[in-house]
């Protein structure tokens, strides 16, 4: 028997890959989207979204991606969950290898997105579930009444603060500069905040304790000052690495590894195109990613009519 | 699929002498954990005839849980007499693959 061969095969379940469905559906394309983890990418892990238009109080990230998801559903999109292990992204018709099948399609979208960076302090994988977090929504609620620390100073690590206020009795911002990079409306928010105090030009050189996290050893970057902090969980939000590892020598990827795009979110290869976290650009947020997507499923339509017979 | 409690942890997990038994220690606000959830359970019809298969609710047990020393999501552990034999942290869980792998060395 022959083997469907899909029009699109985005691979990612985030706010980019599921805009891409949505759209590459309504133009009555063969869309397929998948995932490995769980459907929603990063923002899964958000417990507030406040900057998404149209997106207010009590719009979870979790909500948020689910509601695109059925959105792109409604319309036809396919969802799979699988593993890709190898990609041939050459010739007309593009293979990827999953741990359950290998899949045949004309176009693909790369949405694989990023994932937290690592703190980069000692202990740091022993205490992972036992303390060391990359997930305030995940795992926050372990910590009623207990102090936690948030390592960074952008968007992610001050809006995680403040969802863990709802919980921790102590919230202790560890930044290894003197001012925050996050919003303005955000600092403003978590400066005042009672619960929040701040430990500036600081990093985090260890973890300690006897099963789980019950102190971190911090120093100031400027006076090389060691000091003890008791804490009950380091919750870890200092940047990204982009999920490019397997597409490594078959498209073109930027000094950090994200993919290089036009703005039609092209590729370096025929047919294959690049949306969210994962391309080259200043602004990681929801709302680009979806607008990547809806950019790139438009981008293959194109493709794909302009190479239809071949 | 049993569900764990602080009343019956003790006589499910801890005085289970029989068979090995597995946790999956979940939360509900754990996207992960959602999305583990259908093939952890597909696991049980697999290996349920040797392994002995649980689900924690963290949010509702969460005392419970940071007791046994958990306290990220998701986490899996398999307990063999009352012991914590092996500890799946959410680092080490990339998909129901990891457990099934682990599951491998306790069946024959």
């Amino acid at each position: 028997m022959d083997q469907m061969i899909f029009d699109i095969v985005i691979i990612g379940g985030g706010p980019a890959g599921l805009s891409a469905g949505l759209y590459g559906s309504r133009a009555k394309l063969t869309v397929l989207v998948l995932e490995k983890d769980a459907f929603g990418g990063q923002i899964a892990t958000t417990s507030e979204v406040d900057n998404y238009p149209g997106a207010m109080e009590g719009c979870s990230g979790p909500l948020l991606s689910e509601r695109i998801k059925n959105q792109a559903k409604e319309f036809g999109t396919l969802f799979e969950k699988d593993e890709i292990l190898r990609l041939d992204l050459s010739g007309p018709i593009k293979k990827i290898d999953g741990k359950k099948q290998t899949y045949l399609c004309r176009s693909v979208i790369l949405a694989t997105g990023a994932a937290p960076r690592l703190g980069g302090f000692k202990n740091e994988e022993e205490f992972r579930g036992r303390g060391v977090s990359y997930c305030a929504t995940c795992d926050g609620n372990f910590f009623e009444d207990l102090e936690v620390a948030v390592i960074g100073g952008g968007d992610s690590a001050i809006t995680e603060a403040l969802y863990l206020t709802r919980f921790a009795s102590l919230v202790t911002i560890i930044h290894r500069r003197d001012a925050l990079r996050a919003a303005k409306s955000l600092a403003e928010k978590a400066m005042s905040h009672e619960k929040i105090k701040f430990l500036w030009d600081s990093v985090v050189e260890e973890v300690q304790g006897d099963g789980i996290v019950e102190q971190v050893r911090v120093k100031n970057v400027k006076t090389g000052m060691l000091h003890s902090l008791d804490v009950n969980g380091v919750f870890v939000y200092v940047g990204l690495n982009p999920m490019t590892d397997m597409l490594k020598g078959q498209i073109e990827l930027d000094d950090d590894r994200y993919i290089k795009t036009d703005e039609n979110m092209k590729t370096s290869v025929a047919g294959v195109y690049a949306a969210g976290d994962v391309r080259s650009k200043k602004l990681r947020q929801a709302i680009t990613a979806a607008a990547d997507g809806a950019i790139a499923a438009v981008s293959a339509e194109h493709y794909i009519e302009e190479n239809r017979g071949l | 699929m049993i569900q764990l409690t602080e009343a019956n942890f003790g006589d499910e997990v801890l005085q289970e002498k029989t068979k090995p038994v597995l946790v999956d220690f979940w939360g509900e606000n754990c996207e992960r954990c959602h999305a583990l959830m259908p093939d952890y359970q597909e696991l049980e019809h697999k290996y349920g005839n040797s392994i002995k298969f649980c689900e924690l609710n963290t949010t509702t047990s969460r005392k419970l849980a940071i007791k046994e020393r958990v306290l990220g999501l998701p986490t899996v552990v398999l307990y063999i007499e009352g012991e914590k034999k092996e500890i799946l942290t959410p680092n080490k869980i990339e998909s129901a693959l990891s457990i099934e792998l682990l599951l491998r060395q306790y069946c024959s």
